[in-house]
């Protein structure tokens, strides 16, 4: 198949409820917005598709092209393994001029497949091909399925080179390849009615060990969570789970409904984000498992665990509350944080003043209207001038976004928090919500924040203002934290 | 403070001697010879330890006390080596520091050195003796170098009452190292002011290379310098230890003073900054407005690493107070606090609890905190413990640069926070595993024990 067609057909998304509303002709363009030159912001598919790939642990990641592509973006971003760590690996084939011109693309593609074979002996290959090897028509495709003969294991061709769209349409690119290459190429023979497949998980910082145990408590067994920590294996054989979650909003929806119409898993879509949510997520998965066979009784199991952990959240949370109460967040992230994370942040007691919608579906809006009540609180899109002057003018205690965004808050003086993929902590389930909520509260009451947006002493020409110069001896101005709120806030 | 009196042990002692402190100061005086008046090793010992921290030649000498002296008495060992001094290495002054060993036996040394004095004026000629008394069973670094100065502006500085407008007097504090001389000189000057910085190391411990060999200090605050030190707009004094010294000032030339408890973080800046708008009547400069803002972007940046950390500090007690003063604005906690010596009244502002102790107190205290902060010799404490040490203070004898490494106003402050974020971020190598992370460990007591996961490094 044509990567056009292979496109069109990822547009064609029949289980997303943007896609179900339009016209015919307007669904043949597809969902992608035009990109505006000059104006554009975010990465491209080729970027989409890594992120979703390369996460799977035991696989060499190669990336086909000259150097900017996986030179300027290895290494950023903190999924955990618990075993290999070739992931983490980068390996491109770094093409020279004298490689385009000389049309080498496809040779050194292959001699380098066998570098990688021959060095770290992965079970299977990802190759990613990007905007220039597209351009120059290397058959990526042949030169996989000819080195996966070769080599004797599978080298998987991902196409999805940035110039076709944008993040999220490589997501699903992605999803498409693990869907014709990948899942279903391995019979399991170990399957049991507690089967389950997290999708779009990708256990940023390790977070997602905050919920295995959980499941795994209740007999749930995870065959694959992809790509989160995932293996090669675990992905083949992701076939043959009884039931689906999808996680990250809609990016992988293609996959989930490309698995329910193929091999006829049911999925739902949840988050491990908030405390409501993760037990919303729980009672998902069991229910699912029960409709395709599991006893009735793990339903029980459930309820008493989640009773037990959401006991166990707040008791931690209860310490943390007063310290957090009445503080206003606002929320810029987008996709399914705009709600899920509005939840968490509601339940500890602070008020999110705008959450940001810009990437969500439909779905997505209406849940963050129903956390906020009213449309005001959304927004698609605010200018950093914008955010800049609401946090500047202090009607946000705190803003929580990406790392692209920071900035804005940081020279307003604000506190800031990262709640995307580079972030540094865990946040997901029971323990992830105390996680984030802990981090908000370091974020929100640092002493920093007072300390920089005291006046400067003199005017902009450096001239002393009154009484600027009464120099103090010593001015107490700590917390004395032997005794203090801050440990007190560690203990329940 | 828990009290140590019942202390019958210190294990790894925080504490450097009295006299070493008192010598550090002379060698921050041109053309000066320490001299320890006690038994040789006294001397090995102080010479040793700044020669690892400082990688330099250090002047510095004994008046070699022995057993029939120490029963018979020192005067005349004080003499010959005096004496000794001033023929062979000709220095412009002669910084004696007593020791425990002269002190215990009890000696009038103040008469003795007016007896050497008047008897041996014509071979001493304009070389100048100044008489610390610096016993090792009192006080530390602080203490000492608090004491000389002392002695050096008692002895020294002539009466005065012209004051002379540009001229700013700073009495610097022991923890200060060149590189935060330089960079306060430089921010008294762009006011258009001439600071006189007493004692002065950057010009004396700097890590130069002359072209001849120099048996004394050289550079450093010139003697005539400190004789008409009176003649001066204002004195500020850094670190609380730098209040005996400017009461001595004062009441030598009634020159007034402003103690200024540390010149670390935004806000003490701030107020020192201000200060010198004030006394020269100038506007604060663009360049130094320019580090301001450095700092405050630097803050914003830092303040992720320091959140909720914890960190155990142990050190004199003024480098105590700025550190501990410092990681709480940056958001740390300090749940281990220990000062070398009790009397400073500057511990009592010290944000935490603290006692005074040792570096087996670090130790056996610190289990458990993101960073150990103090000199050297808490190496030991950090590797046994496992948790990184980051070097402040004397001696640092295991890293290199010690003295032009700064944490004085602006720009020091920057680098500190720079300089503790990175050792906190190259410390972060736990990584996650699942182990770590899962939630049904430790449970049976509910309680919220265990500590947040590490983040991941960069």
């Amino acid at each position: 198949m044509s990567l056009k067609a292979r496109i069109a057909t990822v547009f064609d998304e029949p289980a997303c409820p943007t896609n179900r509303e339009k016209s015919e002709t307007v669904r043949k363009k597809g969902c992608s917005k035009p990109l505006t030159p000059g104006a554009a912001a975010g990465g491209c598919a080729f970027d989409g598709a890594k992120i979703v790939l390369q996460p799977v642990t035991d696989v060499a990641h190669l990336i086909h092209g000259p150097l900017a592509c996986e030179g300027n973006s290895w290494d950023n971003r903190h999924a955990a393994s618990s075993g290999s760590d070739l992931w983490r690996r980068s390996f491109t084939t770094d093409l020279s001029e004298l490689d385009i011109v000389m049309g080498n693309g496809e040779k050194k593609l292959f001699k380098a497949i066998r570098t990688i074979v021959e060095r770290h002996d992965p079970p299977a290959v990802f190759v990613y091909s990007t905007c220039v090897t597209a351009l120059i028509g290397d058959d990526i495709t042949a030169v996989c399925k000819r080195a996966g003969e070769r080599f004797g294991r599978p080298v998987i061709p991902v196409e999805a080179p940035g110039f076709v769209g944008s993040k999220n349409l490589g997501n699903r690119l992605a999803g498409q390849t693990l869907l014709d290459h990948i899942i279903g190429t391995v019979e399991p023979d170990d399957v049991t009615p507690y089967d389950v497949n997290i999708l779009g998980e990708y256990n940023l910082v390790g977070e997602f060990w905050f919920v295995k145990p959980l499941l795994e408590e209740l007999g749930i067994r995870l065959r694959a969570v992809i790509p989160g920590d995932a293996r090669y294996r675990d992905i083949a054989t992701a076939h043959r789970a009884k039931a689906n979650m999808m996680v990250c909003s809609s990016a992988l929806i293609n996959l989930a409904r490309g698995m329910q119409e193929r091999w006829g898993i049911p999925y739902f879509e949840g988050s491990f984000y908030g405390i409501s949510d993760t037990s919303a997520a729980i009672r998902g998965i069991c229910g699912l498992l029960v409709e395709t066979g599991a006893p009735a009784e793990l339903l029980d199991r459930a309820e008493a665990l989640i009773a037990r952990e959401e006991a166990i959240a707040w008791q931690r949370i209860a310490p943390l509350k007063p310290r957090l109460a009445g503080k206003r967040v606002l929320l810029n992230t987008g996709g399914v944080k705009s709600w899920s994370v509005v939840n968490a942040l509601q339940e500890a007691g602070m008020e999110v003043i705008r959450t940001s919608i810009k990437k969500s579906t439909e779905e997505d809006k209406a849940r963050a209207l129903a956390a906020l009540k009213d449309e005001k609180h959304l927004f698609d899109r605010l200018a950093p001038r914008e955010i800049y002057r609401m946090l500047a003018d202090g009607e946000a205690d705190i803003m929580l976004s990406g790392g692209r965004t920071q900035f804005i808050a940081l020279k307003a003086k604000t506190p800031w928090l990262d709640v995307n993929q580079e972030r540094h902590h865990p946040y997901a389930g029971y323990e992830g919500i105390v996680e984030l909520l802990k981090r908000i509260d370091l974020a929100v009451n640092s002493p920093v924040f007072p300390a920089l947006r005291a006046p400067t002493p003199w005017d902009e020409e450096g001239r002393l203002l009154e009484g600027a110069d009464r120099p103090a001896e010593v001015t107490p101005t700590f917390r004395k934290f032997a005794n203090g709120v801050l440990e007190d806030a560690d203990d329940c | 403070m828990p009290a140590s009196e019942a202390r019958v042990l210190s294990t790894n002692p925080l504490k450097s001697s009295q006299p070493l402190g008192a010598a550090y100061a002379f060698l921050g005086i041109e053309g000066a010879m320490p001299l320890l008046h006690g038994s040789q090793g006294c001397t090995a010992f102080a010479l040793v330890l700044f020669v690892r921290h400082f990688k330099e030649t250090i002047p510095i000498q004994t008046t070699a006390m022995n057993e029939v002296s120490t029963v018979l008495g020192g005067a005349d060992h004080l003499e010959e080596a005096i004496v000794n001094i001033r023929t062979r290495a000709n220095p412009k002054l002669i910084g004696v520091c007593t020791t425990a060993l002269v002190e215990t036996r009890g000696e009038d040394f103040a008469a003795d050195l007016a007896a050497i004095r008047s008897r041996r004026a014509e071979e001493l000629g304009d070389c100048h003796v100044v008489l610390a008394g610096t016993p090792d069973f009192k006080g530390s670094i602080e203490e000492g170098w608090s004491a000389a100065v002392t002695a050096t502006i008692e002895t020294l500085t002539r009466p005065t009452t012209r004051r002379d407008p540009e001229r700013l007097v700073i009495l610097a504090p022991s923890h200060f190292t060149v590189g935060d001389i330089e960079t306060l000189r430089q921010t008294v000057e762009a006011f258009g002011l001439t600071p006189v910085i007493l004692p002065d190391i950057s010009g004396s411990l700097d890590g130069t290379v002359p072209d001849r060999w120099i048996p004394s200090t050289y550079g450093g605050t010139p003697v005539a310098d400190i004789e008409s030190l009176g003649a001066a707009c204002h004195c500020i004094a850094i670190g609380e230890h730098m209040r005996h010294p400017a009461e001595a000032l004062r009441r030598k030339t009634g020159l007034a003073y402003t103690l200024l408890p540390t010149l670390t973080g935004l806000a003490a800046t701030d107020r020192f900054i201000s200060l010198l708008a004030r006394l020269s009547g100038r506007p604060v400069p663009a360049s130094i407005h320019r580090r301001r803002s450095q700092l405050q972007d630097a803050m914003l940046d830092g303040h992720f690493h320091f959140g909720g950390r914890k960190i155990a500090v142990a050190a004199e007690p003024d480098l105590l107070y700025q550190m501990a003063s410092f990681f709480a604005e940056m958001g740390a906690e300090i749940p281990v606090a220990i000062a070398s010596t009790p009397d400073n009244p500057i511990l009592g502002a010290v944000p935490a609890e603290v006692m005074v102790g040792d570096l087996g107190d670090l130790e056996d205290r610190a289990s458990g905190v993101d960073l150990l902060v103090s000199h050297a010799h808490g190496r030991q404490a950090s590797e046994r413990l496992g948790i990184p040490l980051f070097r402040v203070g004397f001696p640092i004898f295991d890293r290199l640069g010690a003295q032009h490494r700064r944490s004085a106003l602006y720009e020091g402050t920057r680098d500190l926070i720079f300089e503790v974020a990175n050792t906190l971020i190259a410390a972060d190598h736990h990584h996650v595993t699942p182990e770590s992370l899962n939630p049904l460990r430790n449970r049976e007591t509910l309680h919220d024990s265990r500590p947040s996961p590490e983040p991941r490094r960069h």
